[in-house]
């Protein structure tokens, strides 16, 4: 239940969803707020027009607001997905129903998932019904290192997926980025100085600006495309694994301080974290990448954002290169882990509330969209689960979904073949007349 | 050569005194027919695993999950010598270390049937690239052994953060025929053969649906389609038939050796009962048909893996004595996976069926406790109540059976080896890890003695070296 740009639009969400924004209160809550405080008991948070408008203990119920009484369970904004490409994957191995890799088009900085999203892909169904509410979609574009715009999306069961089109630009760097840019670092980073050149001449003279189509670095829509990145209007989330790469990033961020960048992935950060944490760079890592997978991430450990949060490096979970099509849900899991490390000498967790933090607010914040999404502050969308236990522990169950204060379904294909096999054997028709 | 002969006599008695000689493909001649199983070595590549020492230790004050469906509730297990010598609720042993279990578990090691570890090793690289032999759709003469670098890192990890003790190497499922699987306990050697499971039964490979259509049809060449699958199955099955037919008449009657064939060697042994059939497999529809394939030529599948849909036919799988190895929830990353529901295994469970967990991943294999605990929660949700002794079953007793070396480990029962992991909480919770794992009643992992972290050969002056992983 986004801003509705369209009449058309319009109709068709009030023709799939007819239920719109409630305002709603929910009491008696082990509230978690997501901004790394611990979570009150007594809590209650007040959604009105589709925000969070108060939260916390003491909080007073509006009258005329619908009442849920969470009976003491945990209550918690939802999951803030911080990198994923839901929506845009029906099937990884089946290349029609995906929509992440455009490898064969000319284009490449100016390609938008957003038009590609479909919010009745079964991923957004299952992810939504463990409480993931938000996510951060990226495109995977092969051809070059700017993969393209990616969005903002919700999880919410309406034909408006998009909350924010364009919200940043995904560049790969290190090992992928150095293939497609020609076959080493080197190439890599003169391709992506080149581009920044090129969009910015583009942005003083749009009109002068030759396109030369394929045969251009840049055409002149992946230009256009550039012009809010070099000037600072949208992150330019870099994917990069090695500590050496890392601080190359860092220092094209020095040259050109205009530009907003967000690391993702970001394995060997934990060696480098203090330069990180200089720069005031936001990082959306990989939880649990422990094995030396490449020769750019030799040293991987899962201590590695729990290293870098201690260094003072703004950080959160995202799921890069990483059943990031329909598992976006692992996220708690992946937290929980961190958790567990700190109970192993000489490993470096978070403490519970930073982990989840680390899965609400905290991606959101490394996209420059905290005061929107993931946490329950006054002002956020109304993103918000009841769970019936820790959010966190395996195999906890979303109870009630609320994505910008409208409660949604929960069932989806999975809870269906399960109802139809609980008892496998074939009774007096067929399973197919089972439903 | 008096001389020559002499020393080399010398030298191996020096070897003798020393230690024991090490055990190498040559150490034993090649069998000679006739006469049952004579025609020819069926073990040219030997275990040459050697448990490690380990001291007399007793683990008092725990919850046990023994892995065959019991538990006890502040219990205790001796273990000695490499085996377990009693479990139970008072154990009095003079002399062993003792250990207090207080607030922990104690389980059997984890047993993952499915794992590609140093055939597909970090990093991965395509000179690392061991694992799949894709040059024809039947290719079971190859030996997944003969891929398997064991300094691979991952062995490292699926030991320290997820208690594996055991771990089955397959070849990939690109072929029809893939070759054969080998079982390794998990301790690092020098060679594949250190780490060999002692007496373990070879598996044969097999693979159904999507991988190998996919990448022979793309050949242009059979099989192109999930028909032509079955027909290059059959079509193997009816050439090993007459394969073994004119071995046994060999090694009954005697007369002219037929010529070996290193691909049927390997079926044959399939239809001899000698090696167990580990079969890719994730649709029900294709699963049925391949078990009325194995009956049609004698032999029988012994786990079905990655079968996402085995919930769909969790009566016909019992019925065939066949088990189901399954992820907890992977799903859509192909048309085959696309069914798949968080209640497999308790649909399994609940109709009396043989499941258990895989991982196939080498960061999956870390987690195999928690896979288990999502998938008994969603069954629990679902109204099938599991218990976690029940559970444990997944991990422990359900794939040493599938492996054919339930008789040896699986479980915490006296004589077995002593693969036992002692967890820090209780293992289906997200914050629990392993806190020291024992293989053969050595202690190869102490989360608190930082040298009891192995480190391989590869990643020994490199970044990250000896670091908690």
């Amino acid at each position: 239940m986004k801003k509705l740009l369209l009449g058309a639009a319009a109709a068709a969400i009030a023709f799939a969803t007819p239920v719109l924004a409630q305002d709603v209160a929910i009491t008696n809550a082990k509230l978690v707020i997501g901004d790394g405080t611990a979570p009150v008991e007594g809590g209650t948070v007040v959604i009105r027009n589709g925000r969070v408008v108060a939260a916390g203990s003491g909080v007073a119920v509006p009258s005329g607001v619908r009442v849920i009484d969470a009976q003491g369970k945990w209550v918690s904004p939802g999951i803030f997905a911080g990198f994923s490409r839901l929506g845009i994957v029906e099937v990884d191995a089946v290349d029609e129903t995906n929509d992440a890799n455009s490898g064969s088009s000319p284009f490449n900085a100016a390609l938008d998932v957003s038009p590609a999203v479909n919010p009745r892909s079964t991923p957004i169904a299952l992810n939504r019904a463990e409480g993931v509410t938000r996510a951060v979609v990226a495109p995977d574009n092969s051809s070059s290192i700017f993969r393209g715009q990616g969005a903002i999306i919700d999880l919410g069961a309406d034909m408006s997926a998009v909350s924010q089109p364009r919200a940043f630009q995904f560049l790969e760097y290190g090992e992928s980025g150095a293939g497609e840019a020609g076959g080493s670092r080197s190439a890599a980073i003169a391709t992506l100085r080149n581009a920044l050149f090129e969009a910015r001449d583009y942005s003083r003279n749009p009109g002068r600006y030759i396109d030369r189509g394929k045969e251009a670095f840049l055409t002149r829509a992946d230009a256009d495309a550039l012009v809010p990145v070099i000037t600072g209007r949208v992150p330019l989330l870099v994917h990069v694994e090695r500590a050496s790469d890392i601080l190359v990033i860092l220092d094209l961020k020095r040259e050109m301080p205009s530009l907003r960048i967000v690391l993702v992935g970001v394995t060997e950060g934990w060696t480098v974290a203090r330069e990180i944490a200089a720069a005031n760079v936001p990082v959306i890592a990989t939880a649990l990448a422990d094995l030396p997978s490449s020769f750019e991430s030799l040293a991987a450990t899962q201590s590695n954002i729990g290293r870098m949060k201690a260094a003072g490096v703004l950080v959160g979970i995202g799921m890069i290169n990483d059943e990031d099509a329909r598992q976006a849900r692992l996220v708690k899991q992946y937290a929980g882990n961190l958790v567990a490390l700190n109970r192993i000498p000489g490993a470096s967790g978070l403490n519970w509330n930073d982990a989840f933090a680390a899965i609400s607010s905290k991606p959101a914040e490394a996209m420059g969209l905290g005061g929107d999404y993931g946490s329950l502050r006054p002002g956020r969308r109304g993103d918000v689960v009841i769970w019936d236990g820790d959010p966190l522990e395996l195999g906890t169950a979303a109870l009630t979904v609320i994505i910008d204060g409208v409660e949604q379904p929960l069932s989806n294909r999975q809870t269906r073949l399960r109802d139809r096999y609980w008892d496998p054997k074939e009774k007096a028709l067929p399973k197919a007349y089972e439903r | 050569m008096a001389g020559g002969a002499l020393s080399l006599v010398t030298s191996l008695a020096a070897c003798t005194a020393g230690g024991e000689k090490p055990k190498t493909a040559s150490a034993e001649p090649a069998a000679k027919g006739p006469g049952k199983g004579k025609g020819y070595n069926h073990d040219p590549f030997p275990s040459t695993y050697k448990a490690y020492p380990g001291v007399p230790t007793l683990v008092t004050n725990v919850t046990i999950l023994d892995g065959e469906g019991g538990r006890i509730d502040g219990g205790s297990v001796l273990f000695r010598d490499g085996k377990i010598v009693s479990v139970g609720k008072d154990i009095a042993a003079e002399g062993a270390t003792v250990i207090d279990g207080q607030g922990k578990y104690l389980t059997p090691g984890v047993i993952d049937i499915h794992s590609h570890l140093g055939d597909y090793p970090s990093p991965g690289v395509q000179a690392n690239s061991d694992g799949n032999e894709i040059t024809n759709p039947v290719t079971a003469e190859v030996w997944a052994e003969h891929s398997v670098w064991p300094q691979d890192p991952g062995f490292a990890r699926a030991l320290t953060n997820g208690g594996v003790t055991t771990l089955q190497i397959l070849p990939g499922s690109a072929n029809l025929f893939g070759g054969r699987s080998v079982v390794l306990k998990n301790v690092y050697a020098r060679t594949p053969q250190g780490m060999k499971f002692p007496g373990a039964p070879y598996g044969l490979k097999m693979a159904c649906g999507e991988n190998p259509k996919r990448v022979y049809g793309g050949k242009g060449r059979s099989p192109f389609t999930r028909m032509g699958n079955i027909a290059v199955d059959r079509q193997t099955w009816a050439k090993a038939v007459e394969y073994d037919r004119r071995w046994d008449k060999y090694e009954e009657k005697g007369g002219e050796a037929p010529t070996r064939d290193i691909q049927m060697d390997t079926l044959r042994g399939v239809l001899d009962g000698e090696i167990l059939v580990q079969n890719h497999c994730y649709r029900a529809d294709e699963m049925a048909l391949v078990m009325d394939m194995a009956k049609e030529f004698g032999y029988r599948v012994t786990a079905f893996h990655h079968a996402v849909e085995a919930y769909k036919i969790a009566d016909l799988l019992k019925a065939n004595s066949t088990c189901a190895a399954v992820w907890a929830d992977w799903y859509g990353f192909k048309m085959e996976a696309y069914d798949a529901i968080g209640e497999n295994l308790a649909i399994l469970e609940k109709e009396g069926a043989c499941a258990m967990i895989h991982s196939d991943d080498a960061n999956g294999i870390q987690r195999l406790n928690q896979e288990v605990a999502k998938a008994r929660q969603s069954g629990i949700r679902a109204g099938f109540p599991i218990s976690e002794e029940t559970a444990w079953k997944w991990l422990a007793i359900n794939p040493a059976r599938a492996l054919g070396i339930d008789q040896q480990t699986g479980s915490l029962k006296p004589g077995k080896m002593a693969d036992v992991v002692l967890w820090n909480g209780n293992p289906f919770s997200v914050y629990t890890r392993p806190q020291m794992v024992w293989v053969d009643g050595a202690l190869l992992y102490d989360a608190n003695n930082p040298k009891l972290r192995p480190v391989s050969d590869f990643e020994l002056g490199q970044p990250g070296e000896g670091d908690v992983k």
